[in-house]
C-alpha cells in the first residue's frame, strides 16, 4: 500500500522486460553492495491519509492560539479569504519557475505585477521577483552595496536593525571579506550622527531600518545626503504596509529598499513562508539579485512576458553570479499581489491608519498605568516598546495576561543580550484589533500589575 | 489572448474589499517631514475582477497537475492535496513564530521529528530547518564547513572543488561564501574523474560539493573513494540533494561519507514548486559539524520541546525565523504518509519510470553514456542540429504545443544539445509511451519538415519570445508602460 505511485505489478513487469532486466533491484547494481542499506529505514511505516490526518490534529493540539500583540517581523493582520482561495490555484502551486514563457505568461505576469506593486509602494523602479525574507534580504543589499564600490568592504549597519536582521547578517558577513560596523544606537533611534562621521573611503554602504526594531518611524533627512556625498549607498529596511504612511525609502534617497511582505495577505504561519522584497534604483538594475520577469513582444509583436535580465544568475554566471539565489518565494510573492489588488490603494491605507491609530489608542490608555512607562517622544506606527519596572514584573504581566488568551508582546529581551531589554515588551497592534479587545488588554494588565 | 495588466483595469473609486470601520478615535497623524509625499499608482478593482484576472492568469499557466513536466533535476512528482489541506488548518497558519514556549509545542515536536527522520533517511547525525531554499541550504552547508576549518585553526582552505556538470547554484554559493571554485574533470564514464581528483587535492581545499547521482543521472560509483581521498586531504564532503530522489532507502548519503548535506523538499519529499518557490533547504550534518549548526537548535527534554540558543561555535541565524514551516510541514506529511516502506517505492519507481523511458527514446537520440541511468537520463539532439538544423531548444518548443512541459535543455554544461528527463513516479507507464511516442514523432518531424519545429510553439498564448529586447530594453513595471 503505497499512495500517489501508480504502477500494477503487470506494468512492472512490462517496463523490467523492456530495459532488459529481471527485478527492479538489478537497476540499482551501479550502487556498490557496501552502499546498499540493509532493511528499512528507521522511521515509521507508511500511513493512511486519514490517520495521518489524526496523528498530525493531535499533535497540533498542543499549539495554542491567543489574541495577538506580537509583532516583531511577523503580525496578525485581516486576511481576505479571497486571497487564499484565488493563490491556491493548481497551475500557480504546482508550477516549477517559469522557464517556458509560452506556456507561463500567467505566472509571468502575476510576477511583473508583484514587482510593479513593490516598485509602487517603495518609490524605487526596479523590483525583483521576490527574496526569502526581510532579514536574508538585508545581506543581498549588502551585496549589492558592496559589489557597486570597488574595493570598500565595510558596512555601518544600525543597532536599531531588527535583531534577526541582525544577526542574518553577521552570519553572512562571518569568514568573508565583509566588515559589519554596527553603529550603537540613542534612545531608541539610529544615531545618524555617528553614523555619518563613520563614513569613511572604505564604507560601501549603510543599512537603516524604520519602523525600527523598537516601531519607531526614524528620520533620515541628513543620512542620505551624507552617505552619497561618501560615494556609498543606502538601504533602508521597512515593513511594506507602513510605506503607505510613512516616508518612501526612494523619497529618503535611499538606492535599495527592503523588507518583508508577510503584512501584505501572508499568515504568521510560525514565521514562514513569508516573501522578502528588494526594490532598487534603476542604476544598479544589473545587480538586483534572483529572478526578474520583464515585458516584450514575442515574434509576432504581441505583449509577452519572459523571466529577463538572466546574465546575472547564478544557471547562467556561476561563480561570478551576484546571488546564489534559485528558488525563491514565488507563490507568496502572488499571494501578496492578489492581496493588494483586492484590498487596493484605499484598503491598505485605511489598514494602516486604523494600525496607527490603534497602537496610539493602547499605547495613551497604558501610558495611564503608573508602574509602566512608555516613550511619549518617539514617533511610531503600530508598534511600541513597553518599559516594566524589572524582568520579573514583566513576566508575571506576560504571563497572566497569557492565562486570559492574549499574548501582550514580544520580549525584547529574548531577541538580544542587552540587559536593558530584559524589562522591555514590543506591543504590536493591527486592524484586527477591536476597541473591546485593547479596552480588555489595559484591565487585565492593570489587574497584573496591581 | 492578451490579458489587461491589473492597473489597466483599475477604476478610481472602485473597492474589492472593506476593512469593519475602526472604533477608536483618531490620532494627530505622523510628523508632517516623516509622512508619505505621494500616493502609490495602485489598482482599484472589484472583487469579481480580481478573481477573474487570477483566475484567466491561471489558466495561462502550466503545472503538474495539467501534464507530464519531465523536467530534469526538478523532481516534479505529485504534490498530494492532503498537504494543502493539512496547512489550511489555524492550528499551523495562526501561530507567531514568537509566542510562549509553552503555546508552540505541537510546532516544534513537529519541527523535532522532521529533523530526525530526514537524519534517518539521510544517515546524518542532525540538522536545521531553517533554510528557506535549496540553495539556502547550500549557504548553510558551506558556512558550516567554513567554520568547522577555523575552529581548527585551518586558515588555508580557500578552495571548493566542483564537478564541471554541477547545478549553477554550487559555485555560485561557493563564490558568495568566500571560496574560489575549481573545477573537477568528468571520465569517459560520466563520473568524477579521480585522477583530476587527486592532483587538486591540497591543504587548501575546504570541501569538495557532489551530487550522487550525479547530473548525468549515473551513480558515483567510487564515492567511497572520493570519500577516502577527500578526508584524507582533511576537506569536507558537501552533498547537493537535488538527485535524492533516485535513492531513499537504497542508499544513505551519510553512509557513503558526505559531511554535510541540504535536501530540496520542493524535490524529493513533494512540496509544491510554487512557480519557484517557497521551497525549503533542511541542512543535515555528522556528529562533528553539529556544534556549528545554526541557531536556534531544538531539543527534546521529558515530552517537552524547546529552543536552544546556547550553542557558542554555531554559525548564529540564516534567515528570520525557524525555516520555511508550511512546507516543511508538508514534507512531514509526505514521510508519514509514505513511510519507510514508500519512501523506498518512490525512489524505486522513480528510477524504473527514467530506465524505461531511456529505454524508449534511446533508439531516437544519441546517449552519451549508454549505461543504465537512475532517476533521470541526458540524451543529446547535436545529430539533428548538425543534419537538420533541428535543435534541443525546438524540440522543446514542440513539444509545448503537445500539452507536455519540456526537459531541461542544455543542462549539464558537459553534454552538447543536452536534454534531460526526469519522470518521477507519480507518472503512469501510458504517460511515459504517450510521451515517448511524441518524442519519436518530432524525431520525424526533424526530418521531414524541420521548420514546422523550428516556428513552435503554434498553439500557446503567445509565440517564441522577443528574449534580446527583453534583456536590452528591459520593461520591468506597469509605470514602464
Amino acid at each position: 500500500m503505497v499512495p500517489y505511485i501508480p504502477h500494477t505489478e503487470s506494468d512492472r513487469n512490462r517496463m523490467l522486460q523492456a530495459i532488459g532486466v529481471d527485478s527492479i533491484d538489478q537497476l540499482f547494481d551501479t550502487i556498490p553492495p557496501k552502499l546498499r542499506y540493509k532493511g528499512l529505514l528507521p522511521i515509521n511505516e507508511g500511513l493512511s491519509e486519514h490517520e495521518v490526518i489524526r496523528l498530525l490534529q493531535e499533535m497540533l493540539k498542543k499549539n495554542i492560539l491567543g489574541t495577538s500583540y506580537l509583532g516583531m517581523g511577523s503580525y496578525d493582520r485581516i486576511i481576505p479569504p479571497t486571497v487564499s482561495q484565488l493563490a491556491s490555484h493548481p497551475t500557480f502551486v504546482s508550477a516549477y519557475t517559469p522557464y517556458q514563457p509560452e506556456i507561463s505568461q500567467g505566472l509571468l505576469q502575476a510576477m511583473f505585477e508583484y514587482q510593479s506593486m513593490i516598485s509602487e509602494l517603495t518609490g524605487l523602479e526596479i523590483s525583483n521577483a521576490s527574496l526569502y525574507d526581510g532579514h536574508t534580504a538585508c545581506s543581498e543589499a549588502g551585496a549589492i552595496m558592496i559589489s557597486s564600490k570597488r574595493k570598500s568592504t565595510t558596512l555601518l549597519v544600525s543597532e536599531t536593525l531588527h535583531p534577526f536582521s541582525l544577526s542574518v547578517l553577521n552570519t553572512w558577513a562571518l569568514g568573508t571579506e565583509v566588515t559589519l560596523v554596527i553603529i550603537p544606537e540613542t534612545e531608541r533611534h539610529t544615531s545618524v550622527n555617528t553614523m555619518i562621521d563613520s563614513l569613511s573611503e572604505e564604507v560601501a554602504g549603510v543599512i537603516v531600518q524604520s519602523p525600527n526594531r523598537y516601531g519607531v518611524v526614524e528620520n533620515y533627512t541628513s543620512l542620505s545626503e551624507a552617505v552619497h556625498q561618501n560615494k556609498s549607498l543606502l538601504t533602508i529596511s521597512s515593513d511594506p504596509l507602513s510605506l503607505l504612511l510613512q516616508k518612501t525609502p526612494s523619497q529618503w534617497g535611499a538606492d535599495i529598499a527592503v523588507g518583508d511582505t508577510q503584512p501584505l495577505g501572508l499568515p504568521s504561519a510560525f514565521g514562514g513562508p513569508s516573501c522578502g522584497y528588494i526594490a532598487v534604483s534603476k542604476r544598479l538594475m544589473r545587480s538586483i539579485p534572483g529572478r526578474v520577469v520583464g515585458l516584450s513582444t514575442d515574434i509576432e509583436g504581441n505583449r509577452a512576458y519572459t523571466l529577463t535580465l538572466q546574465a546575472r544568475e547564478q544557471h547562467i554566471r556561476r561563480e561570478r553570479a551576484t546571488s546564489n539565489i534559485c528558488s525563491n518565494q514565488a507563490l507568496a510573492a502572488i499571494t501578496t499581489a492578489i492581496h493588494i489588488a483586492l484590498v487596493g490603494p484605499e484598503g491598505l491605507t485605511d489598514a494602516a491608519t486604523q494600525s496607527y491609530d490603534k497602537a496610539h489608542y493602547l499605547h495613551e490608555q497604558l501610558s495611564h498605568i503608573t508602574s509602566l512607562r512608555v516613550d511619549t517622544k518617539s514617533p511610531f506606527w503600530c508598534e511600541f516598546p513597553l518599559f516594566f519596572e524589572s524582568k520579573a514584573q514583566l513576566d508575571h504581566a506576560v504571563s497572566f495576561l497569557q492565562h486570559k488568551g492574549i499574548y501582550a508582546g514580544v520580549r525584547l529581551g529574548s531577541l538580544t543580550t542587552k540587559k536593558e531589554d530584559e524589562a522591555t515588551l514590543i506591543v504590536a497592534v493591527t486592524e484586527k484589533r477591536s476597541k473591546e479587545e485593547l479596552d480588555i488588554y489595559v484591565r487585565y494588565m492593570r489587574e497584573a500589575l496591581a | 489572448m492578451n490579458t489587461p495588466l491589473l492597473i489597466e483595469q483599475s477604476v478610481k473609486g472602485r473597492r474589492g474589499y472593506y476593512y469593519p470601520k475602526t472604533d477608536v478615535p483618531s490620532y494627530p497623524p505622523l510628523p508632517a517631514n516623516l509622512q508619505r509625499e505621494s500616493a502609490p499608482q495602485l489598482p482599484e478593482i472589484s472583487e469579481l475582477d480580481v478573481v477573474r484576472h487570477y483566475t484567466r492568469l491561471a489558466t495561462k499557466s502550466f503545472g503538474v497537475d495539467i501534464g507530464f513536466y519531465p523536467l530534469g533535476s526538478c523532481t516534479m512528482k505529485y504534490n498530494p492535496r492532503l498537504h494543502s489541506y493539512i496547512t489550511s488548518w489555524d492550528s499551523l497558519t495562526e501561530v507567531h513564530p514568537l509566542q510562549d514556549e509553552s503555546t508552540i509545542q505541537g510546532s516544534l515536536e513537529l519541527l523535532y521529528n522532521l529533523t530526525k527522520d530526514l537524519s534517518s533517511i539521510t544517515g546524518m547525525s542532525w540538522g536545521t530547518m531553517q533554510p528557506l531554499a535549496g540553495a539556502h541550504g547550500e549557504y548553510t552547508g558551506l558556512k558550516i564547513i567554513k567554520a568547522y576549518h577555523q575552529s581548527r585553526n585551518d586558515h588555508k582552505r580557500t578552495k571548493v572543488l566542483i564537478p564541471v556538470s554541477a547545478h549553477g547554484t554550487n559555485p555560485a554559493t561557493a563564490s558568495v561564501t568566500g571560496f574560489s571554485i575549481v573545477e573537477v574533470a568528468t571520465d569517459t564514464r560520466g563520473l568524477v574523474d579521480l585522477e583530476s581528483l587527486k592532483s587538486l587535492l591540497d591543504d587548501e581545499v575546504a570541501a569538495i560539493m557532489l551530487t550522487n547521482p550525479n547530473t548525468l543521472g549515473l551513480f558515483e560509483s567510487d564515492i567511497r573513494e572520493i570519500a577516502h581521498l577527500v578526508h584524507g586531504c582533511g576537506a569536507q564532503l558537501y552533498y547537493d540533494g537535488a538527485n535524492l530522489n533516485a535513492i531513499m532507502g537504497i542508499s544513505r548519503p551519510g553512509d557513503m561519507g558526505f559531511d554535510v548535506i541540504h535536501l530540496n523538499v520542493h524535490k524529493t519529499l513533494s512540496t509544491p514548486h510554487g512557480g519557484g518557490g517557497p521551497g525549503a533547504g533542511p541542512v543535515l550534518v555528522k556528529e562533528h559539524l553539529q556544534p556549528f549548526l545554526p541557531t536556534p537548535d531544538i531539543t527534546h527534554n521529558d515530552g517537552y520541546y524547546s529552543f536552544e540558543w546556547d550553542r557558542i561555535q554555531s554559525i548564529g541565524k540564516v534567515s528570520g525565523f525557524w525555516g520555511n514551516f508550511l512546507v516543511l510541514v508538508k514534507a512531514y506529511t509526505y514521510i508519514l504518509t509514505m513511510g519507510s516502506d514508500g519512501l523506498k517505492s518512490a525512489s524505486e519507481h522513480a528510477v524504473l519510470n527514467a530506465n524505461y523511458l531511456f529505454t524508449l527514446l534511446k533508439g531516437a537520440f544519441d546517449v552519451p553514456h549508454e549505461s543504465r541511468c537512475m532517476h533521470e537520463f541526458v540524451v543529446s539532439a547535436q545529430h539533428y542540429k548538425e543534419k537538420y538544423g533541428v535543435k534541443a531548444l525546438d524540440f522543446s518548443k514542440a513539444l509545448l504545443d503537445r500539452n507536455y512541459h519540456p526537459p531541461t535543455m542544455y543542462f549539464p554544461l558537459n553534454v552538447s544539445e543536452a536534454l534531460m528527463f526526469e519522470p518521477p513516479e507519480s507518472e503512469s507507464v501510458e504517460v511515459l509511451e504517450e510521451f515517448a511516442s511524441t518524442m519519436i514523432e518530432l524525431t520525424e518531424l526533424a526530418k521531414t519538415n524541420a521548420d514546422v519545429l523550428r516556428l513552435s510553439p503554434h498553439s500557446t498564448a503567445v509565440k517564441r519570445l522577443d528574449e534580446v529586447k527583453a534583456a536590452k530594453h528591459p520593461i520591468l513595471t506597469w509605470r514602464e508602460l
